[in-house]
């Protein structure tokens, strides 16, 4: 388990690097110009030194390389200073800057994670908590209405797009009925009850409209799986021993048919990260998708290409780290 | 003697998926509705009198009426047409992204699953796409190859281009999996020995013995491609990174109605309703067509 724990991780960095280099490459050859916003009055020498100022002068495997020191060593150090608020941990010298803000590509990250993070994690929370209830008593009882209304929903809630949901939303709740904001507002802070009550309504929207989708789709492995286990030969032993319907369903079926949710659960959490970009566009959320938008808008090469490369590390960890919990959970599965 | 009337007439396979589909109430409907909705988009301009392009400014901003049963826009262009052009782009990209994305799948699964040697590689190709950020690239690849396409094919076939095949590059690995796996255990059975055995080259054996028994699940995954393929392009469309401005498509439509939603909230929801019908009926039909090609639950 440990050879191959470490096997993956090894693994892990040549392809990282290759996808790297290739969103590189991709934003290398984009005709779009961080220059482009300039005014044009802007004499050609001048525009070329402006150009050789943001790093923009050399080859690109030397900008390339540069990037991946400064990304692979000076950032995660300076991550580190601010985490544990000692100073002397950072590097000094050259970070990675943002073409639009001149302000290094980490410390914007920072700032932006926190949104995403409450009203993207929390969905996930929600939905995870929601879905696997919904899940074990449809697939209990299947066919019965409750089950057939559950899957309707979830089929439901895994068809609609969020960018319909969301200004369905609006729509009828804060345009019609006015209970919520239509715009998130991140500059308020909260330190009284009153802000506490604000905060949570203008979370309400976005949040419901991630947890539908979330919970849709856990939903049905969830009921998918425990279907698989109902049918076992050992929960009818489990009932010939005299055991109750309540600990034949919740403990004997419940473990054996979490293991393959559980490992989707722990795929789906890059998802909290990257795939709410069209929620946080439609509710003007301003976390990390909607950075990653105005980005690409603004040919902010450092930060599509910083963001870009963090959501990769985080899929490929998570995949990692649901093989890995699905081998702890399933002694069955054996991968040396 | 033998009792004729309980001999049934030999049937054809596919009679038997069909069915086994009619009894999915889900399906039938679904089927009914994305009929009904592609008969909408790509009969419907030949009957109704407006184009979607035509503006009358005089007229713009009006209510539902005879002349124009969803009324107008802020340039006085029908949206009744708009919504029937907008449903050929997205339904076209859907299905054209489907066929591409199927087949790349399908042609990857097949070799690595067949061809030891090619497995290791393609497959660490998969894994690594997998690991890839996928609306960040499909966002960076349209930002990328728009002019170039526009210029080399106009604007329209451009966009059309690089969306499927922006889709089509981003959605294969799945159905490159599920065919790999099925066919790693197809490639054992007794048949495809006897098949070798008795000479027959691996393209034969391919097409003849292999790839009709991996169809049914490059069916299922095929139809919900479709749907995930319109969602994609209407995301893509949603965040202004899809076809032009002028040019109708669902998303496109749900993005400019956004801007009039607390005036004329039917611009925004129409086209969202129907996106989001004809990706609830393919899911349906995809869950039908599912039940109706396992041979395990087929005849129960």
């Amino acid at each position: 388990m440990f050879n191959y724990t470490l096997r993956r991780l090894l693994l892990a960095i040549p392809t990282l690097l290759f996808i790297a280099l290739t969103i590189f490459l991709l934003l290398e050859l984009s005709p779009g110009d961080p220059m482009s916003d300039m005014p044009l009055t802007i004499p050609p020498e001048v525009r070329e030194q402006m150009r050789i100022a943001l790093g923009l002068g050399e080859a690109w495997y030397i900008r390339f390389f540069k990037w991946l020191y400064l990304f692979s060593v000076v950032e995660p150090s300076h991550v580190l200073a601010n985490l544990t608020g000692i100073q002397s941990l950072a590097i000094e010298g050259q970070r990675i800057i943002s073409f639009q803000s001149r302000s290094p590509v980490a410390d914007i990250i920072a700032q932006r994670l926190p949104q995403t993070l409450w009203v993207v994690g929390l969905s996930y929370i929600f939905g995870i908590l929601l879905a696997l209830p919904i899940g074990i008593y449809s697939a209990y009882k299947q066919y019965s209405w409750f089950d057939q209304a559950g899957t309707f929903i979830s089929m439901v809630g895994f068809s609609l797009p969020t960018f319909f949901t969301g200004p369905l939303l609006i729509l009828i709740f804060s345009i019609w009925l006015g209970w919520f904001p239509i715009i998130y507002d991140t500059t308020l802070v909260v330190d009284s009850w009153y802000d506490f009550a604000l905060q949570l309504r203008q979370m309400a929207m976005p949040v419901f409209v991630l947890t539908l989708y979330n919970a849709a789709q856990i939903t049905r492995f969830m009921r998918a799986s425990m279907l698989d286990n109902m049918m076992q030969d050992y929960v009818r032993t489990a009932r010939a021993k005299g055991m109750t319907e309540r600990v034949t369903i919740l403990v004997h079926v419940l473990r054996n048919s979490m293991i393959p949710v559980v490992t989707v659960i722990a795929l789906g959490i890059p998802t909290v990260f990257t795939g709410a970009i069209i929620t946080e566009q439609v509710f003007r959320v301003n976390g990390l998708g909607q950075l990653l938008i105005i980005a690409i808008y603004a040919s902010d090469f450092p930060m599509v290409l910083t963001l870009s490369v963090v959501f990769a590390i985080l899929i490929v960890l998570f995949n990692l780290i649901a093989d890995i919990l699905y081998a702890v959970l399933d002694p069955r599965i054996r991968y040396d | 003697m033998t009792d004729v009337g309980t001999i049934r007439p030999p049937r054809n396979q596919w009679w038997d998926v069909w069915d086994q589909f009619k009894t999915h109430r889900g399906a039938v409907i679904g089927s009914i509705v994305f009929l009904l909705i592609c008969a909408f988009c790509f009969i419907g301009p030949f009957l109704w009198e407006y184009s979607a392009t035509y503006i009358d400014i005089r007229s713009r901003n009006q209510g539902p009426s005879w002349a124009h049963p969803f009324g107008t826009d802020q340039l006085g262009r029908d949206i009744f047409a708009r919504m029937m052009k907008g449903g050929q782009v997205s339904l076209a990209v859907g299905i054209a992204a489907m066929v591409l994305s199927v087949f790349l799948g399908a042609l990857i699964g097949v070799l690595a699953g067949y061809f030891r040697r090619l497995d290791g590689p393609l497959m660490r190709l998969t894994d690594l796409f997998l690991a890839l950020p996928l609306l960040p690239l499909l966002l960076v690849m349209s930002m990328l190859f728009r002019q170039k396409l526009s210029a080399m094919f106009g604007v329209e076939t451009g966009m059309f281009l690089m969306i499927v095949t922006a889709i089509a590059i981003t959605s294969w690995m799945r159905t490159a999996r599920v065919v790999r796996g099925d066919v790693l255990a197809l490639k054992e059975r007794e048949y495809v020995l006897a098949a070798r055995s008795i000479g027959t080259p691996n393209r034969r054996l391919i097409t003849r013995h292999i790839l009709p028994n991996v169809l049914s699940p490059v069916m299922v995954s095929a139809t919900l491609m479709i749907a995930t393929a319109i969602i994609t392009e209407s995301a893509l469309s949603f965040l202004g990174m899809g076809f032009p401005p002028d040019f109708p498509t669902w998303g496109r439509l749900v993005s400019d109605g956004i801007d009039y939603l607390q005036q004329y909230p039917s611009r925004a929801m129409l086209p969202g309703v129907f996106i989001s019908l004809v990706v609830l009926s393919v899911n349906y039909i995809g869950d039908g067509l599912r039940d109706a090609l396992d041979p395990r639950i087929r005849g129960r």
